[in-house]
């Protein structure tokens, strides 16, 4: 970590932006696969803490064990981090809990209905209605879509095509 | 007294390289599939479980304590070295095959992983609760697709059955059970292979009641893949494509 020279721990802890700012700029970090959404809203930050070492310690968690997306969401977090002026970042990734859509926010869910993607249903593998005309008359055409994180389903009434995350 | 670290990394080389290796297989699909739903989901699939192979030999690596990455273990050991199963190593043959296999491996990993959730060492249950999740979505995949081509054509029928007949004699070394596993189950790390067998068979019997296929009695198992002391052929084929990159330029970074 560079320091100030002359600088005394003191003023070093109060040019520390809190936690609470820092969770409001890793949300505008977009999900690199559904930009729509942010890290935050999609759950996979799970802490933002100041260490004693005066180092900021992030903790992220993968949606799905294999989702490509994992490594670029690191990189993503660092940068914006980074932008803001705090360098001496480490990031962890951490298993367990295993990740939920449950953590989804509310926010989020409502930015996946605009995208055209219907959020998941805690209900159910089913998700509760076509994003665009919002009839109920849906039927599955795959079980995965073109993220581990999505199915692929059709609305029955305006036909069209649509992305269903997953609900896991 | 705790379980012994040659134990614990032969675990989970086991773990990993059954991941590692069936991944590899579905991959062979990539843009091959019958239809395009079919090639995303086995592509989705094989992602999955490649994400789990990295958990598992990063761990499998730090439990070595020889430094050695989970590419290391992947990308630079040999045949001999490797402690998957047979069944994952054969080769995908037709879409039948590639489906039978899947179905047979999902069952069996799901209920292992199940088991290994309630791990006394965190490290593997943490990982074992999120593939977890995975799994279930692959089991449920692989359960309604054996049904539907099982009850399906005659064409597709006899093509579910033939690969049933010539997989079957696999599933048994998932259950084999030797004296690293019950060190294992001893130490609550991981339940008894040959545990999980009555619940597997009950599930497989559901299945293919309603796919009309009917089980091999022949209990005859091939074996020898997950301890290492014959792997069949197919392996090694597999590990030169796999394998090719770290093998013509040794050493080569991303």
């Amino acid at each position: 970590m560079v320091k100030t020279p002359g600088a005394t721990a003191a003023n070093t802890n109060d040019q520390r932006p809190d936690t609470a700012t820092i969770w409001a700029w890793l949300d505008d970090v977009p999900d690199p696969e559904i930009p729509v959404i942010s890290v935050v809203d999609l759950g996979i930050v799970r802490d933002v803490a100041w260490g004693d070492d005066q180092r900021l310690q992030v903790t992220l968690t993968p949606t799905y064990s294999g989702c490509p997306a994992t490594a670029v969401i690191a990189l993503d977090v660092e940068t914006a981090l980074r932008q803001r002026g705090i360098s001496a970042i480490d990031l962890h990734t951490q298993l367990a809990p295993a990740w939920t859509t449950d953590w989804l926010s509310d926010k989020g869910r409502a930015r996946l209905v605009e995208y055209g993607i219907a959020p998941p249903n805690p209900k159910g593998g089913v998700p509760d209605d076509c994003p665009r005309c919002h009839s109920a008359r849906v039927s599955r055409i795959s079980q995965f879509g073109s993220t581990p994180c999505k199915a692929q389903w059709r609305c029955d009434d305006c036909l069209e095509p649509f992305d269903y995350f997953k609900c896991i | 007294m705790t379980v012994s670290t040659d134990a614990l990394f032969q675990c989970l080389l086991r773990l990993g390289d059954n991941t590692l290796i069936l991944g590899q297989r579905l991959g062979e699909w990539c843009g091959h599939a019958p239809a395009l739903e079919e090639d995303i989901a086995l592509a989705n699939t094989a992602l999955d479980l490649m994400g789990q192979t990295r958990h598992w030999l990063t761990l499998a690596g730090e439990v070595e304590g020889k430094g050695r990455s989970e590419d290391d273990l992947a990308m630079l050991r040999d045949v001999w070295d490797f402690r998957n199963v047979l069944l994952v190593e054969q080769p995908i043959r037709d879409y039948g095959h590639t489906l039978m296999r899947q179905f047979l491996f999902d069952h069996y990993h799901l209920l292992m992983l199940r088991g290994l959730s309630e791990s006394a060492d965190s490290r593997l249950g943490d990982i074992a609760a999120k593939s977890v999740k995975e799994v279930t979505y692959h089991a449920e995949r692989s359960a309604e697709l054996i049904i539907a081509l099982g009850d399906g054509t005659e064409e597709s029928h006899m093509r579910m059955q033939d690969a049933l007949d010539r997989l079957f004699p696999f599933a048994g070394e998932l259950f084999e059970t030797d004296a690293i596993d019950e060190d294992l189950a001893q130490h609550g790390i991981a339940p008894l292979p040959s545990s999980l067998r009555p619940a597997f068979e009950a599930q497989l019997d559901i299945v293919l009641a309603e796919a009309t296929l009917s089980k091999p009695t022949d209990s005859f198992a091939h074996k020898g893949g997950r301890t290492g002391f014959r792997h069949t052929e197919h392996l090694g084929h597999l590990l030169a494509s796999m394998q090719w990159l770290q093998r013509a330029y040794p050493g080569a970074q991303w």
